[in-house]
């Protein structure tokens, strides 16, 4: 086991199951921010009550695979952990600071009689800090970050720049059109139109977004340019682009249709395809420009390690997690029991 | 304050918050299950109203745990990269099998076990609960065993620029000190979580209200005490022995012994002063450490000058967080036992006094538990990895300002999060379980107004109706 984890085709595994852990982590937990999101501006509290329900059984599931995303890391490329955390230091800590007042207020919430504003506002602050602070990595990430004698070398806002702002502006975007295309898909009623309405929005910012960004990137870091402008290249990522506007369009014209599931699988459509054009802008990198997938990964027999639980255990994992959404299956109701301890008693 | 003691600091804090909530949730999952299982095996709705009741109280616990550890998952890299770069071939995979194992497990079948009872089958409730108390026990296991390897390394080697590479996972994973380690702490959670739930249901008790419920959780959590306290003194014994043969220093700091001795006093209490290298004001019974640690009147126990001052650990913080864990481990194995006293001449539910000791005694389990890991945590030091790597070595590239940042805002978070937890888990907790229960059975002599008044709603917060409940049992 040992010895096959030593062959060079190795790390691509890794990489793509790290790809894989980004992916999903994005999707699910993208669409409980993005309800987060666009939690405030919903007309009414029957609404967000409504919203917050339709989440509550599975956000934990969904952010488990931030944690997921940071240990696989540390024990399959290390070197991006250890690079590129201390890097986006502050982004983290406000990220992680978003994720606990949008934690805490899931349980606070519906205990809260008095002050149920107060955790309103610090649900859906928490979701727009905790996204935004996510795009500024992400932007960071593509921008490349300053490393010496293969440590960080920058200081503590060489994090940030111009392309980071325009990431974070578009996740947000991004994560509420999720969140109102699960709403569209898991409630009815006033709480639906709501959510279509607020669909167009994020659709447009989104799209928006999504080309400046493209953009920005091919003209401000040279390598990603190369990577998309180069012959043959741009012969086979042109439908990269082509097929987002398609997609675009296509869930522009479904938005008020009869196939409520339609906005949602756009939505992951959308993110699938920005993630392609992501991994094509940084490949074959862990830390952009520095570590590669070859060089950034542990030991061997740390990775034969990991291999076995991962091959036996995530399939499981996966297997309850859609079990979790399959029995909260259909329209959301009120629900009881748990959280509910102020007006719901038991029944 | 440079970034070493600052980055330490913030994460002693962090680490001590969370620590909380894992102490609590692990306890208090396992008694939820046991609840589940007698509510689907007997059908009798007094364990489905206490079931209800902590599964309430629980859920916030748990929402605390989970966010206040993904905080750790990341301040690792953020602070500690030195440490990160150094163990990541050999904590690396212990962190995610805990992640795949433990908390995709508990995060799996939260939703069920704390919204799906109803939903799903009674036995279906039942697993949830019991997959989340495994996921529970699982991550324990994961986290103690990378902890013991810091403390006790084994089944790695370091090479020239201090990366460790595995050798043997066995070893790694079982080390000298992660049986022990864990059987204290799993322990410690359950003796915590007993004398919570004992805690919760003395007020309930004390008040007069929701008597049959409360009373059956008392006894039930008083059992538990009463085993557990013990357990938990003889599981202590032998950890402190471990400690003695694996790491002598952090025991020297936890007895405060300066010079290696042959028939070691005990040292009950004293000043250690670290300058001068010996103990002012002490209190000492004589052999009784030789006793205890070597079981024998005149072993030999290494002392703290052993080790140059520069690799002894901060004494004065060891030893007294070992006397405050040690303090707190008489005090509720007295209870057990005040309690077992009680109980044998009939009197455990209506003694008063022993009502308000439960209740004063409910936060102790949590001081004990920091104050243990205080002990084992700052006995290691200066060491990260014992032995191998300076904890100032560890210490990520990260300027003293951006950590001073981060750590007033923690701070802040932090105790705002803990009030408004006491807060509401206070105010569920004070109001105590509704009572289902039909009331003809429960009621055989009662009239016919009342009768119809439970029947009508037995969805209100039946506070009067629980009290009738508990006059008439």
């Amino acid at each position: 086991m040992t010895e096959l984890m030593q062959a060079e085709y190795v790390p691509l595994y890794f990489g793509a199951l790290a790809a894989f852990c980004v992916t999903v982590y994005v999707l699910a937990d993208g669409l409980d921010l993005g309800v987060g999101i666009i939690f405030l501006v919903a007309p009414r509290d029957q609404d967000r009550d409504l919203m917050m329900a339709s989440i509550e059984p599975v956000w934990d599931g969904n952010e488990t695979w931030l944690v997921m995303g940071g240990t696989l890391l540390i024990a399959a490329f290390p070197a991006g952990y250890y690079i590129l955390l201390p890097a986006f230091y502050l982004p983290i800590m406000f990220m992680l600071f978003a994720l606990i007042f949008r934690g805490v207020a899931f349980g606070f919430r519906l205990q809260a009689t008095q002050f149920r504003l107060v955790w309103d506002i610090a649900f859906s602050a928490g979701s727009i800090l905790a996204t935004f602070c996510q795009g500024l990595i992400l932007g960071g990430l593509i921008s490349g970050v300053p490393v010496e004698n293969g440590m960080f070398s920058g200081g503590p806002f060489s994090f940030l720049s111009i392309l980071g702002i325009l990431c974070g502006v578009g996740l947000v975007g991004g994560y509420a059109l999720l969140g109102a295309g699960w709403l569209i898909w898991k409630t009815d009623g006033a709480t639906q139109v709501f959510a279509r309405e607020i669909a167009h929005a994020a659709l447009i910012l989104t799209g928006a977004m999504m080309a400046l960004v493209s953009v920005w990137s091919a003209l401000t870091v040279p390598e990603v340019a190369a990577r998309w402008f180069a012959w043959p290249n741009l012969l086979f990522l042109a439908p990269v682009p082509l097929v987002t506007l398609a997609v675009i369009l296509s869930a522009w014209r479904g938005i008020w249709g009869r196939a409520e599931a339609r906005t949602f699988i756009l939505g992951i459509a959308l993110f699938a395809l920005g993630l392609i054009g992501l991994v094509v802008s940084l490949w074959p990198y862990v830390v952009p420009r520095h570590v590669t997938v070859w060089d950034g990964t542990s030991d061997p027999q740390s990775l034969a390690f990991i291999a076995v639980g991962l091959v036996i255990i995530l399939p499981i994992v996966l297997a309850y997690q859609t079990h979790a959404y399959w029995v909260f299956r259909g329209k959301t109701v009120h629900l009881d029991g748990g959280y509910g301890g102020g007006g719901s008693g038991g029944h | 304050m440079d970034a070493v003691d600052l980055a330490r600091l913030q994460f002693a804090f962090t680490i001590g918050f969370h620590i909380l909530w894992p102490t609590f949730t692990i306890g208090i999952a396992w008694f939820i299950t046991i609840l589940s299982a007698m509510w689907w095996r007997t059908g009798r709705t007094i364990y489905r109203d206490l079931m209800r009741f902590w599964l309430k109280i629980f859920a916030l616990g748990f929402g605390m745990g989970v966010i206040t550890g993904i905080v750790l998952s990341y301040e690792i890299g953020t602070n500690w990269a030195g440490y990160s770069r150094s163990v990541a071939n050999v904590l690396g995979p212990m962190f995610m099998y805990e992640t795949l194992t433990a908390f995709f497990l508990e995060a799996g079948f939260i939703g069920i076990m704390l919204f799906g009872e109803g939903r799903v089958s009674k036995g279906a409730h039942f697993f949830a609960c019991l997959m989340v108390s495994v996921g529970a026990m699982f991550s324990a296991t994961w986290i103690i065993a990378a902890n013991s390897w810091m403390q006790t390394p084994a089944g790695a080697v370091a090479d020239a620029d201090g990366i460790f590479h595995v050798v043997d996972w066995w070893q790694a994973i079982f080390t000298a000190s992660f049986p022990y380690r864990l059987a204290h702490m799993v322990c410690a959670s359950f003796l915590t979580g007993s004398f919570v739930v004992a805690g919760v249901s003395a007020f309930h008790m004390w008040r007069g209200q929701h008597l049959a419920a409360s009373r059956k959780a008392f006894s039930m959590a008083m059992w538990l005490a009463l085993v557990l306290a013990p357990t938990q003194a003889f599981i202590g014994d032998l950890h402190g022995r471990n400690t003695l043969v694996h790491q002598p220093t952090k025991l020297a700091a936890m007895e405060g012994l300066w010079d290696t001795t042959k028939g070691p006093a005990m040292t009950v209490i004293a000043w250690p002063d670290q300058d001068e290298q010996r103990n002012l004001y002490a209190v000492e019974i004589p052999h009784l450490a030789s006793l205890y640690l070597t079981h024998s009147w005149d072993g030999e126990v290494q002392g703290l000058k052993a080790v140059p001052p520069a690799d002894q650990p901060n004494v004065p913080v060891v030893f007294f967080a070992f006397r405050i864990m040690v303090g707190i481990a008489m005090i509720l194995l007295a209870t057990a036992i005040t309690g077992f006293v009680l109980r044998l001449r009939g009197r455990l539910f209506e003694t008063r006094w022993f009502q308000l000791l439960a209740m004063a005694v409910t936060p102790l389990g949590f001081i004990a538990v920091l104050a243990g890991w205080t002990t084992t945590e700052a006995g290691r030091q200066p060491w990260v990895i014992y032995g191998h790597l300076r904890t100032a070595d560890a210490v990520a590239p990260v300027t003293a300002g951006a950590v001073t940042t981060s750590l007033i805002i923690f701070f802040v978070v932090y105790n705002v999060l803990m009030l408004a937890f006491i807060w509401f888990a206070g105010r569920v907790a004070l109001k105590g379980p509704a009572d289902t229960s039909p009331p003809a059975l429960e009621h055989p002599g009662i009239d016919r107004t009342n009768a119809g008044l439970f029947d009508s709603d037995t969805s209100a917060p039946a506070i009067g109706g629980a009290q009738q409940a508990g006059a008439t049992s």
